[in-house]
C-alpha cells in the first residue's frame, strides 16, 4: 500500500510541474496553430535564468524565500519579453504557411536557443538548490517528503483554475477562445487577432518558463533538458488533445503517473511506456482524449 | 542521369579525404530525405523516419554479426528490406492519419523504438555496439583511403540510382495521384482511388529508403546506438527534405551536401554555436526560399499552366488576416 501511494505522490509531483510546461503548449497551439518544438528550449531557459536569479541572491547573503520570488520575478519579465519579441519578431513572417512549415520554424528556434543557452550557461551542470528546502521535509504516512515537491502540487493546480477560469468566464478569455474556434470569423467580428496571438505566444512561453523556474530548485540545468522536456509534454498534448487545458491536466496526470510507475517498477522504460500510452490514444483517439472532431471544409 | 551518377563515382578519386567522408555522409542522408520527400508529396511529414534508419541499421547490424556477412551491398539490401517490412507492417495504420497527427505518430512510434533500444541491454543499450568493415563483391580493404572510397562509391551509386527511380516515380501515374492527395484526399477517393493506398505505397518507399540509408550509415560509422531513431536526429532529415523542396530529386543531394559543409565549416570555425548557424541557415531557406533550393533551377510547375491560374494562386494565397 505504502509503494502504492508513493507512486501515486511521485506521479503527482511529475505532473505537477508537467502540466505547467504541457499547458503552453496547448494554449499556443489552440490559438496559433503552431506546435511550438522551441516550448522545451523555454522550459529550460526559464530554468537557466532562475538559477542566476538564486545564485546572486545568495551570494548576497538573502534568505532563499527573497531567491525563490527574486527567482519568479526575473523569469516572469524575462520569458514574456523573449516570447512578445520572438512572435512579432520572427514567427508573425510565416503565419498563413502549411502547418509542418511553421513547425520547421519552430524546429529552427529550437536549435537557436539551444546554442545561446550554451553561450551564456556553458555546458557545465547548473544547480540552484537553495530555495529546494524552503518548505523544510514533511512526513506522510511515514514516507518523507520535500515539502517544495509537495507546495508544487497545488501551485499548479491554482495555475490551471486560473487559466480555465480566465479563459471561461472572463470577456478576454472568451475572445481568445472565439479566436480558437475560428480565427475568419473573429476578424470579422472585429476581433484584434493579431494582438491575441502575440498574447496567446507570450503567455505560452511565460508558461513553460515559470516551470522551468520552478523546477530549477529540483534538478541540475545542462545541455539536452529542453529535448527531453519538449519530448514529454508533445505527448501529453496529444494524449489530451491539442488545445485543450482538460486535456493537458489528464494528459499531465497519466504521464506522470506512467513515469513515476515505471521508476518505480522498471526503471529505464520510462520514456518507452509513455509514447507507448500516446500511440494508443492516437491509434484509438487520434484527436486526443479532449478535443471534439471538427467538421472537414472541404 | 546514370552518367551524372557515373560522374560523382569517378569524382570521389580526386576529392581530399575529408570530402569524400562528408560526401558519404551526405549521400547517405540523401536517400532517407528523399524518402521523406516521397511520402511530402502526398502531404504527410514523418517526423519519425528515424524509426526505419534504427530498424534498417540494427537490422543489418545484428544479421551482419550472426551469419558473417560483410558484403556492403548485400548489407544495403538487408537494410532496405528490414526498413521495408517494418513499414509495411506500419504503413497501412498510419495512412489514416493526416497533416500534424501523422507527423506526431510517425513521431510517438519512433520514440517507442527508441525506448525500447536503450532498455535492451542485448544491444548495448544506449552505448550501441560496434560492427566491422564493410567488403565489396569479395574485396576486403585494408587501405583506409581506399575502403573509404568503396564506402562512398556505394553510397553515392544506391543513392543515385534510388533518386533516378524516384525521378520517375514522380511522373509516374502514382507519383501524380500522390499530388493529388496531398491537394484534396476527398475528391480523390471521390474519382474512385484510395488516397489511403497512395499514402501507405509511398510510406513504404520512404521506409526502404530510410532503411537503406540506416544500412549505409552503420557501414560509415561501424557503430550502431539508439540514438539513430532520436527525434533529433528524424528532425535533421526532415530539415533536409524541407531545404530541397519536393520539386526536384537532385535538388535532395545538394541540400544535404549543403547542410553537412554548413555543419563541418561551423563546427570548425563556430565549433559552440554550429546549432545556432543551422537554425538560421533554415530560417533564412524557409523565409526566402519557400520551396526549397530546388526552386532555384526548376520552374515553378503552376506558373506554366497559363497567367489565369498563375493569379488565382496569387490571390488565394493573398488572403491574410
Amino acid at each position: 500500500m505504502n509503494f502504492f501511494l508513493t507512486i501515486v505522490l511521485d506521479g503527482l509531483i511529475q505532473a505537477s510541474w508537467l502540466f505547467i510546461v504541457a499547458l503552453g503548449l496547448t494554449l499556443v497551439f489552440g490559438v496559433l496553430k503552431i506546435l511550438n518544438i522551441a516550448h522545451g528550449s523555454f522550459y529550460a531557459l526559464g530554468a537557466y535564468i532562475a538559477a542566476t536569479a538564486v545564485t546572486i541572491v545568495a551570494a548576497h547573503g538573502l534568505p532563499p524565500s527573497v531567491g525563490f520570488v527574486a527567482m519568479l520575478v526575473s523569469v516572469a519579465s524575462i520569458a514574456s519579453s523573449v516570447g512578445l519579441l520572438l512572435e512579432r519578431g520572427l514567427l508573425k513572417m510565416f503565419y498563413g504557411r502549411d502547418e509542418v512549415v511553421l513547425l520547421l520554424v519552430t524546429y529552427a528556434v529550437f536549435l537557436i536557443l539551444e546554442d545561446i543557452t550554451k553561450l551564456i550557461w556553458g555546458v557545465n551542470p547548473i544547480y540552484a538548490t537553495q530555495p529546494y528546502e524552503l518548505f523544510g521535509n514533511v512526513a506522510f504516512a511515514g514516507l518523507y517528503y520535500v515539502g517544495y515537491d509537495l507546495v508544487l502540487i497545488p501551485v499548479s493546480v491554482a495555475i490551471g483554475l486560473a487559466v480555465w477560469f480566465s479563459l471561461n468566464r472572463t470577456i478576454t478569455g472568451k475572445i481568445v477562445l472565439a479566436v480558437i474556434h475560428n480565427e475568419e470569423m473573429s476578424v470579422s467580428m472585429g476581433v484584434r487577432v493579431r494582438r491575441v496571438y502575440a498574447v496567446a505566444f507570450a503567455f505560452g512561453v511565460l508558461l513553460a518558463a515559470l516551470a522551468g523556474a520552478l523546477t530549477a530548485p529540483k534538478i541540475s540545468m545542462q545541455p539536452g533538458l529542453s529535448s527531453d522536456v519538449i519530448i514529454l509534454s508533445f505527448a501529453i498534448v496529444v494524449i489530451g488533445g491539442l488545445g485543450s487545458v482538460e486535456g493537458a491536466a489528464v494528459g499531465a496526470v497519466l504521464v506522470g503517473l506512467a513515469r513515476a510507475a515505471s521508476v518505480h517498477l522498471l526503471p529505464q522504460a520510462e520514456l518507452f511506456m509513455i509514447y507507448l500510452i500516446m500511440t494508443g490514444v492516437l491509434m484509438l483517439r487520434p484527436e486526443g482524449l479532449f478535443t471534439r472532431e471538427t467538421a472537414r471544409r472541404i | 542521369m546514370v552518367g551524372l551518377v557515373a560522374a560523382a563515382t569517378l569524382c570521389g578519386r580526386v576529392l581530399p579525404t575529408w570530402t569524400l567522408s562528408l560526401a558519404t555522409v551526405a549521400a547517405s542522408n540523401a536517400l532517407i530525405a528523399l524518402g521523406i520527400v516521397v511520402l511530402a508529396r502526398t502531404g504527410n511529414v514523418s517526423f519519425g523516419q528515424g524509426l526505419f534508419f534504427a530498424a534498417g541499421g540494427y537490422g543489418v547490424a545484428l544479421i551482419a554479426n550472426a551469419w558473417d556477412i560483410a558484403d556492403a551491398v548485400v548489407q544495403v539490401i538487408v537494410g532496405a528490406a528490414c526498413g521495408g517490412l517494418l513499414g509495411l507492417m506500419i504503413g497501412p495504420l498510419i495512412a489514416r492519419y493526416s497533416g500534424i497527427f501523422f507527423g506526431m505518430l510517425t513521431l510517438a512510434l519512433s520514440m517507442v523504438f527508441y525506448g525500447a533500444l536503450v532498455k535492451s541491454t542485448a544491444l548495448g543499450g544506449s552505448d550501441g555496439f560496434n560492427v566491422g568493415r564493410p567488403s565489396l563483391f569479395g574485396m576486403v580493404f585494408t587501405d583506409p583511403r581506399e575502403a573509404d572510397f568503396a564506402l562512398y562509391a556505394v553510397s553515392v551509386v544506391i543513392t543515385g540510382f534510388a533518386g533516378i527511380a524516384t525521378a520517375i516515380l514522380f511522373h509516374s501515374e502514382l507519383g501524380l495521384v500522390s499530388l493529388a492527395v496531398r491537394e484534396n484526399n476527398l475528391r480523390v477517393e471521390y474519382l474512385g482511388i484510395s488516397a489511403k493506398r497512395v499514402v501507405t505505397i509511398n510510406f513504404v518507399i520512404a521506409a526502404i529508403f530510410a532503411g537503406a540509408s540506416g544500412a549505409l550509415a552503420l557501414m560509415a560509422q561501424r557503430h550502431i546506438d539508439p540514438q539513430f531513431a532520436y527525434w533529433t536526429t528524424s528532425g535533421e532529415f526532415v530539415f533536409v527534405a524541407i531545404l530541397a523542396g519536393y520539386q526536384s530529386v537532385a535538388a535532395v543531394f545538394v541540400a544535404s551536401m549543403a547542410l553537412e559543409l554548413v555543419r563541418s565549416f561551423s563546427n570548425l570555425y563556430l565549433p559552440n554555436t554550429w546549432q545556432l548557424v543551422l537554425g538560421v541557415f533554415l530560417l533564412g531557406v524557409i523565409l526566402f526560399l519557400p520551396r526549397g533550393i530546388g526552386s532555384l533551377w526548376t520552374r515553378d510547375e503552376r506558373r506554366k499552366s497559363g497567367p489565369k491560374a498563375a493569379t488565382k494562386v496569387a490571390t488565394k494565397e493573398g488572403v491574410t488576416l
